[in-house]
């Protein structure tokens, strides 16, 4: 069991990490990364077959952190949707991407 | 005292410091809100430092004068039994001080700032102690999750203090980019440690330690984790090629928010880069040294020469951090004892000349965000010698002249780097840093030689009595430590010998 869900998990880690290098939308991105951080709690848990109950402790920091994460990167967004009324980050010109 | 972390409460002890700057950040956080505060922003003239809206500058700092205390107070301590996930050792408590005092000139040379664009000081002071609190978490850690946790702490509140300034778009897009980048890097950082998890069977440093000395070879697991781990981390301290970040970040965000980020978020980072990589992976030296080998030179060389182009005073900083970022990774490759003391003392003398140029590059932008390209600061020298003294003795130490403690921090890098025999790589450090020495000079050129434009150009350039003070101690410490530097690198010497106990043999290294 434990080969296929990290394959699994590998492959929803690069999905996220393409999305977040090919899209604009800086709300679209963010759910790239959080998709990331599913990937690894995916992995972590896989693990936690082989070596015990540890990978699955630390999925919950995973999960708590995200949130906290999500909470100031949503307000983050919509201060920035404030200044621009868009959340594309192409349309951002003052400072460099 | 004595510490046995089998019982529950000395983990209290062991982390006095961490939670006496998130209760005290929760107490700035109520003062900010109770509303006397709030209203007093009447636009009086004179030095607000010690009005109303300054009260809560001083209540940080006295948290940070009573969590430096709890510091001092841990070095009385020792731990006596099974090893714990949190260390007391001199490399944690060293590596407090540098967050402390990082902080404590972040408060003091942000008073005149927030006044003058009216942000809110309670959250803005009390996201500082959290960050703080994150920061001492990731150099206290021996265990990866608390590495994780602090890492976590330590960006999200920087994550908002870089779009503090909510009127400001600037600030607004550096917030989000750091964001995104960060939480980024987080996902690389994360699954690094699921896959070392994944590999050795434990999040403990030491007990990762162990398990790779028991391979014959480090599997493939192991070296995409190494890779991951390094590539989260590379973020962190912005090394080339993940330092995109890096200008736009520092530009937008406020300037005493980058002058703090520039320092302390780059010395938590490197700290826990430190002990994860020759504590934790010490027996996979071989795996990692070609990656650090090519991160450092690269990193040095890109920087620097990206670095000569800028107009803007505060992207050329950026650049000169990402710059310093590659002197420290140096260390880092070298992995040795005295690589690793020159380290900490690289990282105290960089945070308080860092924290000091952007202190005065405040000052000429009068205290917000107007003047920051290098023009403007045409014959600024002579309209205020004062602190146009101090950013030349900045910018000469960043630069790494003699007499000064960017010097002997180079030096002592050096000498860690010699001790490895990384020769190519100390070669391309010396040369880099000659590199440097022209858009350093550059800036202290156009402030002395140059005519200013107009007669009172500088005339508005204002600089309050904690800034002055902050100034002095950041003047005094590094021309201090340029001209008897024996103190501090004996303390930082003494302070990283507890690391190879714990773990696994780093100061033995098979180089």
């Amino acid at each position: 069991m434990i080969t296929p869900a990290l394959v699994l998990s590998a492959v929803l880690f690069v999905i996220g990490t393409l999305g977040v290098l090919v899209r604009r939308n800086a709300i679209i991105m963010f759910l790239c990364i959080e998709l990331q951080l599913n990937a690894v709690n995916l992995a972590f848990v896989a693990f936690s077959r082989l070596h015990g109950i540890e990978g699955q402790i630390f999925v919950f920091f995973v999960m708590t952190v995200a949130a906290a994460e999500a909470a100031v990167g949503l307000a983050i967004i919509i201060s920035i949707f404030r200044h621009y009324e868009t959340v594309n980050v192409d349309n951002f010109k003052l400072l460099r991407w | 005292m004595e510490l046995d972390f089998s019982q529950q409460i000395h983990y209290v002890w062991a982390l006095l410091p961490e939670i006496v700057l998130c209760v005290w950040g929760m107490i700035v956080l109520i003062a900010g809100v109770s509303g006397k505060h709030q209203d007093a922003d009447d636009g009086a003239a004179g030095d607000p430092s010690f009005g109303p809206k300054s009260d809560l500058g001083w209540l940080t700092l006295l948290g940070i004068l009573l969590a430096a205390g709890a510091n001092g107070w841990l070095y009385g301590v020792n731990e006596v039994g099974d090893s714990s996930m949190i260390a007391v050792d001199g490399f944690r408590l060293f590596a407090n001080w540098i967050f402390l005092l990082a902080a404590a000139l972040t408060v003091l040379i942000s008073f005149v700032y927030i006044y003058r664009l009216r942000l809110q000081a309670g959250e803005f002071y009390a996201l500082i102690l959290f960050a703080t609190a994150g920061m001492m978490f990731m150099a206290g850690a021996r265990d990866l999750i608390v590495i994780f946790l602090g890492l976590e702490v330590m960006s999200i509140a920087v994550y908002a203090l870089a779009a503090f300034n909510r009127r400001d778009r600037k600030s607004a897009e550096a917030g989000l980019k750091y964001f995104l980048l960060g939480a980024f890097s987080t996902g690389f950082f994360l699954y690094g440690i699921a896959l070392v998890y994944g590999a050795t069977g434990s999040t403990n440093i030491a007990a990762i330690n162990t398990s790779v000395a028991s391979m014959a070879a480090s599997p493939g697991l192991l070296v995409v984790a190494i890779a991951l781990l390094a590539i989260g981390f590379g973020f962190k301290v912005s090394a080339v090629p993940f330092h995109m970040w890096t200008p736009d970040v520092y530009e937008g965000a406020p300037t005493p928010v980058t002058a703090w980020m520039s320092a302390a978020v780059k010395a938590a980072a490197f700290v826990a880069f430190f002990r994860v990589f020759l504590v934790g992976f010490d027996a996979a030296y071989d795996t990692w040294f070609p990656i650090m080998w090519w991160l450092a030179a690269i990193t040095m060389v890109t920087a620097n020469l990206i670095a000569l182009v800028q107009t803007n005073v505060k992207r050329m900083l950026a650049y000169s951090s990402i710059a310093h970022a590659g002197y420290l990774l140096v260390a880092l490759t070298a992995a040795n004892e005295n690589a690793a003391a020159g380290m900490l003392f690289y990282l105290l003398i960089y945070t308080l000349m860092n924290i000091g140029a952007f202190a005065v590059v405040m000052s000429v932008a009068h205290q917000a965000e107007e003047r920051l390209y290098i023009d403007d600061y045409a014959g600024f020298g002579w309209a205020q010698p004062g602190i146009g003294l101090f950013l030349t003795i900045f910018l000469l130490s960043l630069a790494g002249f003699p007499g000064t403690g960017g010097f002997m921090g180079k030096i002592y890098l050096l000498q860690g780097a010699a001790d490895s025999e990384l020769w190519v790589l100390s070669v391309i450090l010396v040369l880099s840093t000659v590199a440097s020495y022209w858009y350093y000079l550059r800036v202290a050129w156009v402030m002395w030689m140059k005519e200013p434009t107009s007669k009172d150009q500088h005339s508005l350039v204002v600089v309050p009595l904690p800034m002055c003070l902050a100034l002095i101690v950041c003047v005094g410490l590094i021309i201090y430590t340029g001209i008897f530097p024996g103190a501090a690198i004996d303390f930082a010497r003494s302070s990283v010998q507890g690391l190879g106990s714990l773990g696994g043999g780093m100061l033995g290294l098979g180089l």
